[in-house]
């Protein structure tokens, strides 16, 4: 009938079934066992499951500062917002770029939201502290036994060491008259010309001065003690140190901070903040008209003022380094110029030692932040864990009710054959669950609700391949084939359908994948694992295990229970011998034509 | 099962059919109608968009004894905006304010928290800044637009253009009638609905590929036979594979169904319930398309073409000769869309691949 020349072709597709087989079961196996080693035995929960807040923040994108928003403005910003969030003891909040111009933060349950959104927002946390001691970065060991109780020594050391061009408190009365200038030009001037905190925005390269550290504890109670050891025996060199340093201390308190001078990293003793970054109310690096030189200006609001005011009158009658104060934005000492006399009226100059890029910098920083872009928020998500836990279980009963229904389905449109479509899902939804449990750790792969429902979703896409291949089958057995060159003839044909649809299935979970941010992701991803892994499954399982099953007795005899038997599905006698039929109806040869 | 089975094996060797191309006018005519009912709901109505496209704040409450009424007000009062509350099955509340700044909104939920006599730590808030929502849907129309020009390039390489053309529109009308839905019936749009609308596209094609691939097959040597048109052929394709699209959607549809169930039933409202409920419509839409729509679209397309129209010609002088010797014509297709094939004749001559 359909083809008598072409008969029953052996098909060297056939091959090794054995093969494919092992080769999924390994997979499997070193899937689980990889899954128990890393000990991720269950996937990662995301926010919508697990309880927390997840903030959305989008880049702006400024008028004129279009190409700001790039990877690597993207990317620093990410870093200063892990570095806030997780600087308020809570760990294990991620934060992430998503999409061209968004972050995320997820932060998981247990501080609340308004807190983290303080933490994450867009204002900088930025303080200026008056300085106790510094030291080079790196721990001086023998000193640092005997640092506890220092005594104000040597501030002259680093000061003659300062052997560039930055010479900090050289500066006082030349930077006092230009003050008076770059304020009037500025914003509005005070009467009074200001006096400078000239800075030493020290680019100490040959930074072998100092070690010795100037501080002298005021009141040695038991915490400043403790601070003062932990001061000696803090490593600015050392990353992980340096990530915690000064890590969930109150603006109110003493800490401690690391910096960077020039090349060199710096450690700093710092008083309680005096005055608050928010009390900025602009800063810009620019030419000093008198001097030439780059210097930053500051104006501060009405608080800002009296504060700085204060603190700058009590900081002018020390000495150095204690006549210093440091800008400490995010943890980091930005700057820490000195302070010659008090300076009142809202406006201070930084002057020192700066290039351009080095004044428009921390101007930026002092204005906006270390942000190197700013963000508005686009979404801010609390879910409990109660409400998380309730969405967890709904998305899986219903997962479970989906795949019941698929599995009943199956069972009773295709009997013995299901159970193949069944241990097909069961191998699909061990591959899907052991790889998203490793990706947790590998990607930050996170399971979030819609992720969860990709999955269900999945379970009709992955189910549907099976029944285009059981179709398949059964067409050729109805033209009259037995089981096992039916199962041959079946597969190059139903292996072009399934790789075709599932093709447009992943290009439009990739599409989504990549266009859109946030939630939408999740669920794109998942669907886009699950369409990759229904090929591998179809390919390497169900074929492999439908060419073994075909030489059992149960099926090739077509047994009523098969799902495959002959006569239920109509198929042309003589069953056995399809070479006959010489007068085959015309319609299978139309098809086959 | 035995009777679906023999069913099956009728439609596979063309012993019963239904004359989905030849009768493909009603249902084009019935398409149009749906999808001008859809674009006017959508004119007159608009959609319901949630309070993630307008900017605002949802709260949801654990369990509460206050009343929906008492909420509102509450909530009304504490906020100077609209509310609008839900009770959910878990007996909390689920409280929307549109228009409510992201800032302003800690300040309502610790008064809410208050009210209610709960603790702020368990109000679950949901605050979305007014642009958030167009920027997914924005991204959206994005991903939407680089998926069809995508799909259409690798259906045209995969298939042929025409049915690249004609999953499109399948594919146009699939999301025409869901947003349709959305439209008449004023379910509330939120992302989740557009996750849901956006695996549509994957899955409505899915369909629509599976009968385009039994019709490529059938109709692979078609011009070196005489009995059937391309219209047959393609009749017979869809009939042929009647049974595995039927299947594939059934068991597509039953997790969604579930999802919905528990979705909407469990949870109330929520993003299971979004997705569930855009992809429940659309993949219903889509297995309608794909039988009704896109098949014989490409015949519409294809009987253009010269070698077709030829066939055709063959085809039917054949027939008209083996009448006249007084055989009976082929029994497989129903005669009875005879006329139709012939009334095709008036095409004008189609490109040529």
């Amino acid at each position: 009938m359909a083809a008598p020349k072409k008969g029953r072709r052996p098909t060297g597709a056939q091959g090794r079934p054995g093969r494919a087989l092992a080769i999924i079961l390994i997979a499997m196996v070193a899937l689980t066992v990889g899954m128990f080693i890393s000990k991720q035995t269950t996937p990662r929960l995301g926010i919508d499951l697990a309880g927390g807040t997840s903030i959305t923040l989008k880049a702006k994108s400024e008028p004129g500062k279009e190409n700001a928003v790039n990877e690597t403005n993207m990317n620093t910003a990410v870093g200063i917002i892990e570095r806030r969030v997780n600087g308020l003891g809570v760990s294990e909040a991620e934060v992430q770029t998503q999409g061209r111009d968004h972050i995320i933060v997820n932060i998981p349950k247990g501080m609340n939201e308004k807190q983290a959104r303080e933490q994450v927002g867009t204002t900088a946390q930025l303080y200026f502290r008056p300085v106790i001691a510094f030291a080079d970065g790196a721990p001086a060991a023998p000193e640092g036994a005997q640092s506890p109780s220092p005594t104000a020594s040597g501030s002259g050391a680093p000061k003659a060491q300062d052997g560039n061009k930055t010479s900090p408190s050289a500066t006082p009365s030349s930077s006092a008259t230009s003050q008076g200038r770059a304020l009037s030009e500025g914003l509005k001037a005070p009467n009074a010309p200001t006096p400078t905190p000239s800075a030493s925005e020290s680019k100490k390269a040959d930074d072998k001065a100092a070690p010795s550290p100037s501080a002298s504890a005021p009141a040695p109670d038991p915490a400043a003690a403790d601070l003062q050891a932990k001061f000696a025996a803090l490593d600015c060199t050392n990353e992980a140190q340096r990530a915690n340093v000064g890590k969930g201390v109150k603006p109110t308190d003493p800490t401690l901070a690391c910096g960077q001078r020039g090349e060199q990293w710096g450690k700093w003793l710092l008083g309680p903040a005096a005055v608050e970054g928010k009390d900025v109310k602009s800063a810009k690096g620019e030419i000093d008209p008198q001097s030439g030189q780059w210097i930053v200006t500051m104006n501060f609001n009405d608080h800002g003022a009296d504060a700085f005011a204060k603190v700058t009158g009590e900081l002018a009658a020390k000495q150095m380094p204690q006549n210093q104060f440091a800008i400490v934005l995010d943890g980091d000492v930005i700057s820490d110029p000195s302070v010659s006399t008090a300076i009142t009226g809202g406006n201070a100059q930084i002057s020192g030692g700066f290039n351009q890029q080095s004044a428009q910098d921390l101007g930026n920083m002092l204005s906006y932040g270390a942000l190197p872009l700013s963000f508005q928020e686009d979404s801010v998500t609390t879910v409990t864990a109660a409400l998380g836990g309730e969405q967890l279980r709904a998305g899986l009963i219903a997962g479970a009710i989906g795949l019941l229904l698929v599995v009943v389905y199956l069972l009773v449109y295709y009997r013995g054959l299901a159970f193949i479509a069944i241990v097909s899902l069961l191998v699909s939804a061990i591959l899907t669950y052991t790889i998203m449990a490793l990706l947790g750790k590998g990607i930050g792969f996170a399971l979030n609700l819609p992720a969860v429902c990709g999955a269900i979703v999945a379970i009709g896409i992955t189910a549907d391949s099976f029944i285009v291949y059981f179709e398949r089958i059964r067409d050729e057995i109805r033209e009259g084939r037995t089981l096992r060159p039916a199962v041959e003839r079946a597969w190059p044909r139903a292996r072009r359908t399934i790789l075709v649809s599932d093709f447009v299935s992943f290009l439009a979970a990739a599409v989504l994948f990549i266009v859109t941010v946030g939630k939408v992701q999740g669920f794109a991803f998942t669907l886009g694992l699950t369409t990759l892994l229904d090929v591998v499954v179809v390919f390497l399982f169900t074929k492999p295990v439908m060419t073994l099953l075909a030489r059992t007795k149960f099926f090739s005899s077509g047994h009523p229970w098969s799902g495959l038997d002959p006569k239920r599905l109509g198929a042309k006698p003589p069953l056995r011998s399809s070479r006959r039929t010489a007068g085959a109806p015309a319609p299978v040869e139309a098809k086959e034509a | 099962m035995s009777k679906l089975g023999d069913l099956g094996a009728k439609l596979y060797r063309g012993e019963v059919g239904y004359d989905f191309v030849g009768k493909r006018f009603l249902w084009y005519g019935v398409s149009i109608l749906i999808t001008i009912t859809a674009i006017v709901a959508l004119a007159v109505q608009g959609l319901n968009m949630g309070i993630e496209f307008k900017g605002g704040a949802v709260f949801t409450t654990p369990k509460t004894t206050s009343s929906v009424a008492k909420v509102t007000e509450d909530a009304e009062k504490a906020s100077g905006h609209d509310a609008i509350v839900q009770e959910l099955g878990t007996g909390g509340m689920r409280i929307q304010i549109s228009g409510l700044d992201t800032d302003a909104a800690a300040d309502v939920k610790k008064e809410l928290a208050t009210d209610l006599k709960v603790t702020e730590a368990d109000i679950n808030a949901d605050l979305v800044g007014p642009s958030w929502g167009e920027q997914i849907a924005n991204k959206a129309w994005t991903g939407l637009g680089v998926f069809m020009v995508l799909v259409v390039i690798y259906l045209a390489i995969a298939f042929e253009w025409r049915m690249a053309v004609a999953a499109l529109i399948a594919l146009i009308h699939d999301l025409t009638i869901t947003v349709g839905v959305y439209a008449l019936v004023g379910f509330e749009v939120t992302p989740g609905t557009v996750i849901g609308l956006l695996t549509i596209l994957g899955y409505s094609l899915y369909d629509t590929v599976v009968v385009f691939d039994g019709l490529k097959e059938g109709s692979k040597d078609i011009t070196k036979q005489t009995r059937y048109t391309f219209s047959e052929i393609a009749n017979r394709s869809i009939n042929g594979t009647l049974v595995r699209s039927i299947n594939t959607t059934v068991v597509a549809l039953l997790p969604v169904a579930a999802l919905l169930f528990i979705g909407g039933g469990f949870l109330g409202a929520g993003m299971l319930n979004d997705i569930s409920l855009s992809l429940f419509v659309g993949l219903a839409a889509g297995a309608y398309s794909s039988i009704f729509i896109a098949t014989p679209l490409v015949v519409d397309l294809k009987e253009r073409e010269p070698a077709m129209k030829a066939l055709k010609k063959r085809v039917l002088a054949k027939r008209a000769s083996a009448a006249a010797k007084g055989e009976s014509a082929d029994d497989a297709i129903g005669s009875g869309d005879e006329p139709q094939v012939v009334s095709q004749g008036r095409q004008q001559p189609g490109r040529r691949r």
